[in-house]
């Protein structure tokens, strides 16, 4: 009666409704993707990448909105537009490099605004904050793309971004072609950006990034572990926080990500207390995309 | 350049100079080293070490001069994994949760090739890099948990895996304990000698493989000194002094 087209078998509550079934998939493509991406840019005190393309595809939203054609494609350009600019930026190091960030994500996030005031009865909410009411079974097919794709490009490409993160020096010395994968991973991050905005929205998806896998690291031994189980903490967030905003009909995005919020303080206060003492930082979280 | 026999030197660097502003910090530097070659670079803090050695493996650009490595300029040299680079600062920050034996495993990804899948041979040669530096037991240990003296071998190991035919460390000892250095003398003088890789050693501490050096090249802006250990102990500088000491004694030659 009322499943999703594609799923092999009728899901329990509250993944009973075609719309609820769309979100789970979309949700869990990106529960999976976002940490997996996450992870390399905790590691290399990229933690508001994420945040500052999420702005800045803003502007592509708004395009696509005005123009009618969906804007999953056009944010997607301009997201990964603004990832090469914005490492190109970064490489070269200088303040006003800083300052031309801000503009980058300022700009998007303030044009998407205006270009959206200008089309009719569009509105911009369900892509800055997620709203899977939205989700079509078109878009869950599109983030399923990009999600494969995502995952596709870490499992080939982990190691050698792990080389970079380790040593970005020796690593270029040896003819591991860093540059090119510090473009690729801010590129990852701009397709993880587009692939999560129907779930968790643009200006909360790079929670989903960094949360995680800021709690997988209290606990994790190594750099695989810590991918792992960053992941098993998206997932759990993704599913849990859906569950949850069914029940108490709560928007999605912000549900998931508090679930996630959630998990970092529980594993927090876990290892506090089976360390005997706290942990002085949370190393990085808040340092800037400079 | 050597082609008399149709082999060009490993390493070989003419009439180089460098300066990060108006100081000029190395001038008119000459260095050459052939495969099969251990060579110490020594000389005062500041001199110009690691400048000179980020100028030789292309990090950066010198003023003036050539560079060249197997025959070509840096940036065009092909098969990378050829050079091995352990810098001077560990970079690895020590809220990165990652196993010995996974960053090991990254110094063998130039010489797989980085996209590629990991074959037998690759495991291999990380076991053996392991292995010489001394490290096989605590290849599932997190970095973090390691000693200094542990960490310097890690780095030392993950360059060892790719089997580089130019090694270049730039002070990977500082710190290390006795035991430590005559293990990591052994797996430089198995590359040495075994794989006839030529290795550029920058230290003050080379008590330990004093007696394997082929040359030592004392560098303070210019090079001062360039030949046997023998000779440079004639000048009345001695390798096997304290760590502490030999900056000093080079600091008198002029
Ligand atoms: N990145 C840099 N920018 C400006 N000056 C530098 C930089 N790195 C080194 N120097 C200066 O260049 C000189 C040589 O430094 P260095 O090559 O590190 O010497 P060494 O390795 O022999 O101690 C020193 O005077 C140092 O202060
Ligand atoms: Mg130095």
């Amino acid at each position: 009666m009322d499943a999703m087209p594609g799923m092999p078998w009728p899901l329990p509550w509250p993944f009973d409704r075609t719309y609820m079934q769309l979100a789970l998939v979309a949700g869990m493509v990106v529960g999976a993707a976002a940490p997996c991406v996450g992870t390399f840019l905790v590691q290399k005190r990229l933690s508001l990448l994420g945040d500052g393309l999420g702005h800045a595809a803003v502007a592509g939203v708004g395009a696509g909105l005005l123009v009618g054609t969906g804007p999953t494609w056009t944010a997607l350009a301009v997201a990964v537009g603004a990832a090469v600019v914005v490492e190109w930026l970064r490489t070269r190091g200088s303040a006003s490099g800083d300052l031309a960030l801000a503009l980058i994500f300022y700009g998007g996030i303030a044009a998407g605004v205006v270009l959206a005031s200008r089309s009719t009865d569009a509105n911009l909410q369900p892509y800055l904050f997620g709203s899977i009411l939205t989700v079509g079974a078109d878009d869950a097919y599109a983030v399923l793309g990009l999600g494969a794709a995502i995952v596709a490009t870490v499992a080939v490409t982990g190691r050698a971004l792990l080389a970079v993160v380790l040593d970005e020096e020796s690593a270029r010395v040896s003819g591991i072609p860093a540059r090119l994968l510090n473009v690729l991973l801010a590129v990852l991050t701009a397709v993880t950006i587009v692939a999560s905005m129907r779930v968790v929205g643009v200006l909360l998806v790079a929670a989903l990034m960094v949360l995680p896998v800021a709690s997988a690291r209290l606990v994790a031994r190594s750099f695989r572990g810590t991918m792992l189980g960053a992941v098993a903490v998206g997932l759990t967030s993704v599913v849990l926080g859906l569950a949850a905003s069914r029940q108490w009909a709560l928007a999605s995005g912000g549900t998931i990500v508090l679930v996630a919020v959630a998990t970092f303080v529980v594993v927090s206060v876990f290892q506090a207390v089976r360390a005997g003492a706290a942990r002085p930082d949370a190393g990085g979280l808040l340092s800037g995309p400079g | 350049m050597n082609l008399s026999n149709g082999v060009a030197p490993v390493l070989s660097a003419r009439g180089v100079s460098f300066a990060y502003g108006p100081e000029p910090v190395l001038e008119d530097v000459g260095v050459e080293l052939s495969s099969g070659e251990f060579v110490a670079l020594v000389g005062p803090n500041g001199s110009g070490k690691s400048t000179l050695v980020r100028v030789l493996v292309g990090l950066l650009t010198p003023r003036s001069g050539t560079v060249r490595l197997f025959g070509e300029p840096p940036d065009r040299l092909r098969r990378r994994w050829r050079v091995g680079y352990v810098p001077q600062r560990l970079r690895i920050a020590p809220d990165l949760p990652v196993t010995v034996g996974e960053v090991v495993a990254t110094g063998r990804l130039p010489r797989q090739g980085w996209w590629r899948r990991t074959r037998p041979a690759d495991r291999a040669a990380v076991d053996h890099a392991l292995e010489s530096a001394g490290l096989a037991d605590l290849r599932r240990r997190p970095l973090a948990e390691l000693s200094g003296g542990q960490q310097q071998r890690v780095l030392i190991a993950k360059a060892l895996a790719s089997e580089p035919e130019l090694l270049i460390l730039d002070e990977p000892v500082a710190g290390v304990d006795a035991a430590a250095q005559r293990q990591f003398r052994d797996s430089l003088v198995h590359l040495v000698e075994e794989h006839g890789a030529a290795v550029l050693l920058i230290s003050h501490e080379l008590g330990a493989v004093a007696d394997d050096l082929d040359r030592v090249i004392v560098l303070k802006r210019r090079v001062v000194f360039d030949g046997p250990p023998a000779e440079l102990a004639a000048t009345g500088v001695s390798l096997g002094i304290h760590a502490d000491d030999l900056p000093l004694w080079l600091e008198e030659l002029a």
